[in-house]
């Protein structure tokens, strides 16, 4: 009988097996999961995220080192004895370390040698230095732990019992330095919401221009009976998918980058550069305040994506009704 | 079924497209609808396919006044009409079936409840050896097909179809006349607007004629 088949009913047979075979065992999504609009898209928000990711991430470093700067000088203050006709200055010092060590709540007290004090002026008055042939005042440096310490008994006490002596609590340059972290943290807040808000706009645009591409479906759906939510539904899903999908690349690649910095930094410490990078930007570690930050703009971009989509989705439905 | 009463429909402030259209669709009627280009068919097909409402008058769809239906219950009421597309309107990522069984898919029902019977409809219009395939390999006729299997897979009660003979040679588009016949024999109300004058006189139904803006029914 098979013999006698003609090749029509043999080609018959193979495309109706053929058909059965490739019937669809899993349903195409109905907004398409590769198209170069969604592909332009993914590469946006990716740029996008770890631009803004990179600009709050070295906002947030910035920060911290101001705060570390402000908080290490603020720990800290001098009393500076200077010599006086007819007063022993070593004695003098003497007695302004005991004075200060006396006062409750303060930590360290050193005074500087002769040598240390040399070495302070070395790089303007050169080497073989005698501090004796020179009027040069004395250092005592003072270290407080952490919290407040009233220091106005020991400047009384100071300028009571030691000649010469005045104690210097860094206030000017505290407040200069935090006139300028301030101002610093304040124009990177500036610059985060601007690129918040560049990224938000761009990630806007780009969905609607991917958006624009599925036209189409939109009509096609809403003429064969979809509901409004069923149509916004599907393209609110998948537009979250791929704002998440850019977002995570960007973020990602943002986390990254920071993480190798801050190997990089411990790895260099002990280095002249690694100490000149760690005094100027702390010790580059992000801290999980930043990491979650750039979480919570993955998720930012994801959502206005999402969103994004339902709208756009939305005005096409009021133009094709 | 269908009933118009003194409508008309303008776009924006620009002038009436349709003027005092006063007639019925009776259930399980065939006719055509015809007449010049921008005479207004594709505008009284957007009236009867509730994607538009009229401007003045009152148009009822299976005695509901369109005009008083919240925008999700035009879209229930939309699933009771099937629309075939000049231009086909089938998605080209998804392949045959997929876009034959996508009513069923808007309406939430599940594969497995409706696959026999797309595919039986796809066999039954010719398609049975192309259901897995996309619509950018189909031949023209081959997609009209896959675009009327979309239209009735759900079984509508009313059907148009806007020029579904404008695409394809004479000996197919007499094949998709008697397609088409056969489902108002099923008891489906159809709605062909078509300029073609040679297809209507090979069959004797009520034509509706738009003319300037005004239909004019010849039973």
């Amino acid at each position: 009988m098979t013999d006698m088949r003609t090749d029509l009913q043999i080609d018959q047979e193979l495309m109706t097996s053929r058909a059965i075979t490739i019937l669809p065992r899993g349903e195409t999504p109905i907004v398409p999961k590769r198209s170069i609009a969604g592909r332009a898209l993914v590469a946006v928000v990716a740029i996008m995220t770890f631009l803004a990711s990179l600009t709050t991430g070295a906002v947030m470093l910035v920060r911290s080192s101001a705060v570390e700067w402000q908080s290490d000088v603020a720990r800290e203050v001098t009393i500076q004895v200077r010599p006086v006709a007819e007063k022993n200055l070593d004695a003098e010092v003497a007695r302004a370390v005991e004075i200060a060590s006396a006062v409750p709540g303060v930590g360290q007290v050193r005074a500087y040698t002769k040598e240390e004090s040399a070495g302070l002026l070395e790089p303007w008055l050169g080497s073989g230095l005698s501090l004796e042939e020179l009027p040069v005042p004395r250092m005592i440096v003072v270290k407080l732990p952490a919290g407040v310490v009233d220091l106005a008994p020991l400047k009384k006490a100071l300028a009571e019992k030691v000649t010469g002596a005045s104690l210097d609590d860094h206030r000017a340059w505290i407040g200069r330095m935090r006139t300028m972290a301030r101002t610093t943290v304040a124009g990177g807040v500036g610059l985060v919401i601007l690129m918040l808000a560049a990224t938000v706009l761009s990630v806007i645009f780009a969905t609607r221009g991917a958006m624009a591409t599925n036209r189409p479906i939109v009509e096609v759906l809403h003429f064969i009976g979809a509901k409004s939510g069923f149509i916004a539904g599907q393209f609110q899903r998948h537009f979250l998918m791929l704002g998440l999908e850019g977002g995570l690349i960007g973020g990602g690649l943002a986390m990254l980058l920071f993480g190798a910095a801050g190997i990089a930094a411990r790895m260099s410490a002990g280095t002249a550069g690694g100490d000149q990078l760690a005094t100027l930007f702390g010790s580059f570690a992000l801290g999980w305040g930043g990491y979650l930050a750039i979480v919570a703009q993955i998720v930012l971009v994801a959502l206005v994506t999402a969103i994004a989509s339902r709208r756009t989705v939305s005005r096409t439905l009021e133009t094709v009704e | 079924m269908v009933r118009f009463e003194n409508v008309g429909l303008r776009y924006g402030l620009g002038p009436e497209v349709l003027r005092d259209l006063n007639f019925q669709i009776e259930p399980q009627s065939f006719q055509f609808l015809t007449g010049p280009s921008g005479a207004g068919k594709s505008s009284l097909l957007r009236l009867l396919f509730l994607s538009l409402r009229p401007t003045r008058g009152l148009l009822t769809v299976f005695n509901h006044d369109t005009s008083t239906l919240s925008k999700d219950s035009l879209a229930t009421l939309r699933r009771r009409i099937g629309i075939v597309f000049q231009d086909f309107r089938l998605l080209d990522h998804m392949t045959t079936y997929e876009n034959v069984a996508l009513p069923f898919r808007v309406m939430g029902k599940d594969e497995s409840d409706y696959r026999n019977e797309v595919v039986e409809l796809l066999h039954w219009v010719g398609l049975g050896d192309r259901i897995g395939a996309l619509p950018p390999v189909l031949s023209g006729g081959e997609k009209q097909r896959a675009a009327i299997a979309r239209a009735v897979i759900a079984r509508p009660q009313l059907l148009l179809a806007d020029e579904p003979t404008g695409n394809v040679d004479p000996n197919l588009a007499q094949r998709l006349l008697r397609l088409f016949i056969e489902l108002n024999k099923s008891g489906t109300t159809v709605v062909i607007a078509t300029h073609d004058i040679s297809l209507m006189d090979q069959y004797n139904c009520r034509r509706l004629v738009l003319h300037d803006g005004r239909l004019h029914a010849y039973d």
